[in-house]
């Protein structure tokens, strides 16, 4: 592979990069929380009472991500 | 009489989260710049900073016009999608370093940090592209974000203007202050704020994201102070226990 690579490359590459420090970062976790939250309440567009569901389980899903992700951070920590 | 205080919740959320988001960010380039400035001269400092303004600015012209252009329940989707994960990331953070799992951060040693490195880089001639780069890139990634927070929040919300003024006070209010103070950038409470931002991007995220999906909230906008309130009940609960679990670690730092 060569070590020069052209400038719309490296730019493309500088471009991905941000958008994966961004949104994944150190927290993969987070990343794949949020596509499971709204996979979750799209799917229960499709069963009945879907506003009513939705209102407290997006919430309370986000709720359960924040926790679980601060949560594994402190077991990483007491690992240490 | 509820429609204007559903509007005026929502807008007051909107101006508390670019505002806090813009001030710590610019806290962050600042810091930058005035080590490089301080160390390297300011010409190149300035005119790093400057073409990183430029680049930003070229970046709103491009894509700000787009966005509008985008329907409205597939952005508030995705708007609301990035929001999440961007506020939980701030949030994350904050209540570790709030709990003492994370050392704080601490603009005072990021500055020296700087300073450090850009001595050990050796002196400067006129055009110092070391000097250049580096402010280049505090201000270019700091701003980035910046661009996103209003962008995002602003045509999500259709108060793009309103988002961008905001925006700007808080970047020439922390720009005056920052100059005026010049390295006592550590007296500003970062943590907290950011874990205002962290709330209230989580708050705009989850509002968002439920009407992208076609969630209908109760109370509208109104809910979106409901979601504030949740959150810094959660926050408040997630710091109290990480505190009494974990007392004797507070000098301990995770990634």
């Amino acid at each position: 592979m060569s070590k020069q690579q052209s400038l719309p490359v490296r730019l493309l590459r500088g471009f991905a990069m941000f958008w994966w420090d961004f949104l994944v970062g150190d927290t993969p976790e987070l990343f794949i929380a949020v596509l499971v939250i709204i996979g979750v309440v799209a799917l229960l567009s499709v069963v009945g009472h879907f506003n009513a569901a939705a209102v407290i389980v997006l919430p309370l899903l986000a709720v359960s991500a924040l926790a679980i992700s601060v949560r594994r951070a402190q077991r990483s920590s007491q690992r240490k | 009489m509820v429609l204007a205080t559903a509007v005026s919740s929502g807008v007051v959320v909107l101006v508390g989260a670019v505002f806090l988001a813009c001030a710590v960010e610019m806290v962050e380039a600042l810091t930058i710049v005035l080590a490089v400035g301080h160390t390297r001269g300011w010409r190149s400092a300035f005119e790093g900073t400057g073409a990183a303004l430029v680049v930003l600015a070229a970046l709103v012209a491009a894509f700000g016009p787009a966005l509008v252009h985008v329907p409205i329940s597939a952005l508030r989707l995705v708007v609301g999608g990035v929001l999440l994960i961007f506020g939980m990331q701030w949030l994350r953070k904050a209540i570790l370093r709030s709990s003492g799992l994370k050392a704080k951060h601490d603009e005072d040693e990021i500055y020296r940090e700087k300073v450090a490195e850009l001595e050990a880089l050796g002196s400067s001639v006129n055009r110092d592209r070391v000097a250049f780069v580096m402010a280049f890139k505090g201000v270019f990634l700091e701003g980035l974000e910046v661009v996103i927070t209003v962008l995002t929040l602003g045509t999500s919300a259709h108060r793009l203007g309103l988002a961008a003024t905001v925006a700007a006070v808080a970047v020439l209010l922390v720009g005056v202050v920052g100059v005026v103070v010049a390295k006592q950038l550590s007296n500003v409470p970062e943590n907290a704020m950011k874990m205002a931002v962290g709330i209230l991007l989580v708050s705009y995220g989850t509002f968002w994201t439920g009407e992208g999906l076609k969630v209908k909230w109760p109370g509208n906008d109104v809910m979106l102070v409901m979601f504030v309130v949740i959150y810094v009940v959660v926050v408040g609960l997630l710091v109290a226990m990480l505190r009494r679990s974990a007392p004797q670690r507070s000098s301990e730092v995770v990634a």
